[in-house]
């Protein structure tokens, strides 16, 4: 399928076919032959290019097909049932998060669902309405309403597809675990604290339905037999949603949150003035929808990577997450992303195949048009049940009962991503911020490994000897080493053994060869060729294995 | 080091995969090398539908998936061993120069392929595991490696026994040229009787032409020529001929046409693969 929608081809030959067609209607006039004949030459050319194309891509298509949509027939459907179920409560919780009605998380998450099962780059992944989003838009629905939202929703789409086309997916790699496990846990506790306001300033009933729900969410599944065939989330809500009905419970429900989707979603565009304020109001917050929802999918992409022991497309993931998030904006949705939760899910309910993640999609769109007179009668406290066990899954414990085996710097990546994230309320801001400590905490680790010894080599010489690394953060205690202070007639400077990785490095060198020719000793460097060739920001050279290695032999 | 690389799997064809291998690594003086490639199978996941995910449930499902292959894998990698080892034994009949083994992880196209360079002939056999209990069909690999690889390919079928005659199914093409010079040059075929079967439905002089000259080639290269110019349906006559002059390793050119061209008309190459009851030596 890949090659469906990316590859292009030469179009030299309908072209001219087409442009025939075009000047037969222009010069014929608009007569109902002219018309007819054109047609039917447009139709011809189109279908011939079809069936040359579909040629072209027919192997491919049928081993795509057989690998990434029918390996798996029978577990996908079944897990993306258990997903889609499990996806109704997130969306309209997340969408309440943002401020909008239910509707607009609903059908973006099936939106979403649908685009990223055919054009994403990782199968088995569920991409939906994600609550990273929900709180990054609430500003903007609460300032300049919805049409700026699915406005901004549809520039998200297309910054994610530049990112795509830019391969933007390979920087991950500089996003270290750490940081990874703390956008994970404040994504988690954000889940939790959104569920906080329908928690305050209600009556008992609400905490007794709350608690009931989580009771049966994970007890449930230990009941022998169905417990491992029906979804206890979806035992919580119908049971829940019976109890408050028949007790008469005057509880808030679904259908006091706003409007539920009745019809399929259409295309529309979105009511905003096309102009340069629209587009100044909506980028801010593009941008960091745009970083958040990769980010988010691209943690996503590794989690099932490692889950199901298969390799993804990141970049093509980039793609499929913008395309998905355009036609979410059309279609009336907000902006979504993957979700670490639901494809945890989807993989622990036994999908594997892109036909789960469309599956759920479906299966979400049909249940919510057709139920949604049901829906309406849902207990918010059935679904803050679910949400909390979302929020509970989400969170990497494995990360707390591990703070004590890793060193102080990862944990404190870590943490700080957690607290600027929940502080700000803005992932891309935590990321960013963890990114930045993990670079300083490296630098600083590898500013170590720089030592200087120095010999006396005679009446009033000596020769200091260099080796290791020096760079912006060494390049201090570069200078530091060097004694000043002893008269000495002649100094010779061993650089042969170091490496000089940047500017910084070089001008701390600098200063201290003017330093010594102040106090009128004669400066010999030996080796500089060798220690700055790493100076150059091109490693075409330095990357091959034979160059590494004299790295690190030190040259 | 050429190695002539024989594929085993442990289906019905194994030994005659490891005959076959040993036969002609015999015949071409090349070492022999049985490689023994560990497929992931695709196997259904099983699912726990409570829908429900809770402290660690990340961490858990790793741990339980990762559990799960690894028995699985592990029961695989010894099977493969012994598989290996009994093939390198029964090998040792027929080849008594140097034999080495090879297990790999990945999937038989892509490791053939990374052994190219260091492979002069490919042995496999016609189905595989998966294809056992389907008659007719052929392995899913075969026409993979063959468009892939740009070594010759003999695909064996159970029950493999030195052969004496060999025909090749000559038409004209410029693959079927190739295999024609292939063969001329071969150290394999040497000092055994020779076939050039010619399938023409016109009655123009050109084919006869192309037939005497192909078979003199060969007869230039030192082998005993039967030349044959037929009519009919290009694989029952071929299918056929082999009967009737008791022909015991066919050779042809594979897969000439594209893969369009087959997903619309098939391919010759394949009805025959699935078809023959004798080994098919492919080139490319």
């Amino acid at each position: 399928m890949r090659g469906f929608f990316y590859r292009s081809h030469p179009l030299n030959i309908c072209e001219n076919r087409l442009r025939k067609v075009l000047s037969d209607l222009f010069f014929q006039g608009t007569g109902l032959p002219g018309i007819i004949l054109s047609a039917r030459l447009l139709f011809d050319t189109l279908t011939k290019r079809f069936i040359t194309f579909t040629k072209r891509n027919i192997t491919h298509m049928q081993n795509t097909l057989k690998q990434e949509w029918l390996g798996n027939i029978r577990g996908d459907i079944l897990s993306g049932l258990v997903v889609a179920l499990a996806l109704i409560p997130e969306a309209i919780a997340f969408s309440i998060i943002a401020g909008v009605d239910p509707k607009i998380g609903l059908y973006a998450s099936f939106s979403m669902a649908f685009i990223t099962a055919i054009a994403g780059g990782r199968p088995g992944m569920i991409s939906a309405a994600t609550g990273a989003m929900a709180l990054l838009i609430v500003g903007l629905v609460k300032e300049h309403g919805l049409e700026y939202l699915l406005a901004a929703t549809i520039l998200t789409g297309l910054l994610q597809i530049v990112a795509g086309y830019l391969k933007l997916g390979n920087l991950m790699r500089f996003v270290s675990r750490a940081v990874v496990t703390g956008f994970v846990n404040a994504l988690a506790i954000l889940i939790f604290m959104a569920q906080l306001p329908e928690l305050t300033n209600v009556t008992w009933h609400v905490y007794a339905m709350t608690a009931a729900g989580l009771g049966i969410i994970y007890l449930f599944p230990l009941v022998p037999g169905i417990g491992k065939v029906i979804p206890s989330p979806l035992v919580t809500i119908v049971l829940l949603t019976f109890a408050g009905i028949a007790l008469g419970l005057d509880i808030r429900t679904v259908g006091d949150m706003g409007q539920l989707p009745d019809t399929l979603p259409v295309f529309l565009l979105p009511e905003v003035p096309l102009t340069m304020e629209t587009l100044q109001i909506i980028f801010p917050y593009s941008a960091a929808l745009a970083v958040v929802g990769l980010l988010e999918s691209m943690m996503t992409a590794t989690i099932v990577d490692d889950l199901t022991d298969t390799g993804s497309d990141k970049n093509r993931e980039c793609k499929g997450q913008g395309l998905a998030n355009m036609a979410t904006g059309f279609l009336g949705g907000m902006a979504g992303c993957a979700m670490i939760g639901q494809s945890v899910i989807n993989v622990k309910s036994g999908g594997r195949t892109r036909l789960s993640t469309m599956t759920a999609g479906i299966l979400l769109l049909v249940m919510v048009v057709f139920l949604s007179d049901w829906i309406r009668q849902i207990p918010m406290a059935a679904l803050v049940a679910v949400m909390i066990m979302v929020s509970v899954g989400t969170f990497s414990w494995d990360s707390i009962v591990k703070l004590k085996t890793y060193p102080v710097s990862t944990n404190i990546v870590m943490v700080a991503t957690v607290i600027v994230v929940v502080s700000t309320h803005n992932l891309a801001i935590g990321v960013l911020v963890g990114i930045l400590l993990a670079a300083m905490f490296f630098a600083n680790k590898v500013g170590h490994y720089m030592a200087v010894t120095s010999t006396l080599t005679g009446e009033g010489a000596r020769t200091y000897t260099v080796s290791g690394q020096v760079f912006f953060a060494s390049a201090d205690k570069f200078y530091a080493s060097f004694d000043f202070r002893e008269a000495l007639d002649s100094v010779v400077i061993d650089l042969s053994r170091a490496h000089f990785w940047d500017i910084s490095a070089v001008s701390s060198l600098d200063k201290v060869v003017i330093k010594f020719r102040r106090e009128g000793t004669k400066v010999e460097l030996i080796g500089m060729n060798e220690a700055s060739s790493t100076i150059v920001d091109r490693f075409g050279v330095h990357d091959k294995p034979e160059e590494v290695e004299k790295l690190l032999a030190g040259h | 080091m050429s190695n002539v690389i024989g594929c085993i799997d442990g289906s019905a064809a194994t030994e005659a995969v490891c005959d076959a291998a040993a036969w002609a690594a015999a015949k071409l003086e090349a070492p022999l090398l049985l490689l023994h490639v560990l497929e992931k199978t695709e196997q259904p996941a099983k699912g726990d539908l409570s829908g429900s995910i809770g402290l660690g449930t990340r961490e858990h499902l790793l741990e339980e998936l990762v559990e799960l292959e690894e028995k699985k894998s592990r029961l695989a990698l010894e099977h493969g061993k012994e598989m290996l080892q009994a093939a390198k034994e029964r090998a040792s009949v027929l080849h008594k120069g140097e034999t080495t083994t090879l297990q790999q992880h990945g999937n038989l196209p892509e490791t053939a392929l990374e052994l190219q360079s260091q492979s002069r002939l490919l042995v496999m056999g016609r189905q595989g595991e998966a294809h056992e209990n389907t008659p007719g069909s052929i392995g899913s690999h075969i026409e993979t490696v063959a468009r892939t690889m740009h070594r010759p390919i003999l695909v064996v079928m159970p029950g493999f026994s030195v052969p004496q005659r060999f025909m090749i199914a000559y038409d004209g093409s410029d693959t079927a040229e190739k295999a024609v010079d292939m063969v001329a040059q071969s150290p394999l075929l040497k000092g055994m009787n020779c076939h050039v079967v010619m399938i023409s439905n016109s009655s123009k002089p050109e084919p006869q032409v192309q037939l005497e000259k192909v078979a003199t080639k060969l007869e230039q290269a030192g082998l005993t020529v039967t030349s044959a110019l037929l009519e009919g349906d290009v694989i029952n006559t071929l299918l056929e001929y082999q009967d009737t002059l008791n022909i015991d390793l066919m050779v042809m050119g594979a897969y000439g046409h594209s893969r369009i061209r087959q997903f619309l008309v098939g391919s010759n190459t394949t009805r025959m693969i699935s078809s023959s009851r004798i080994p098919i030596l492919l080139l490319r």
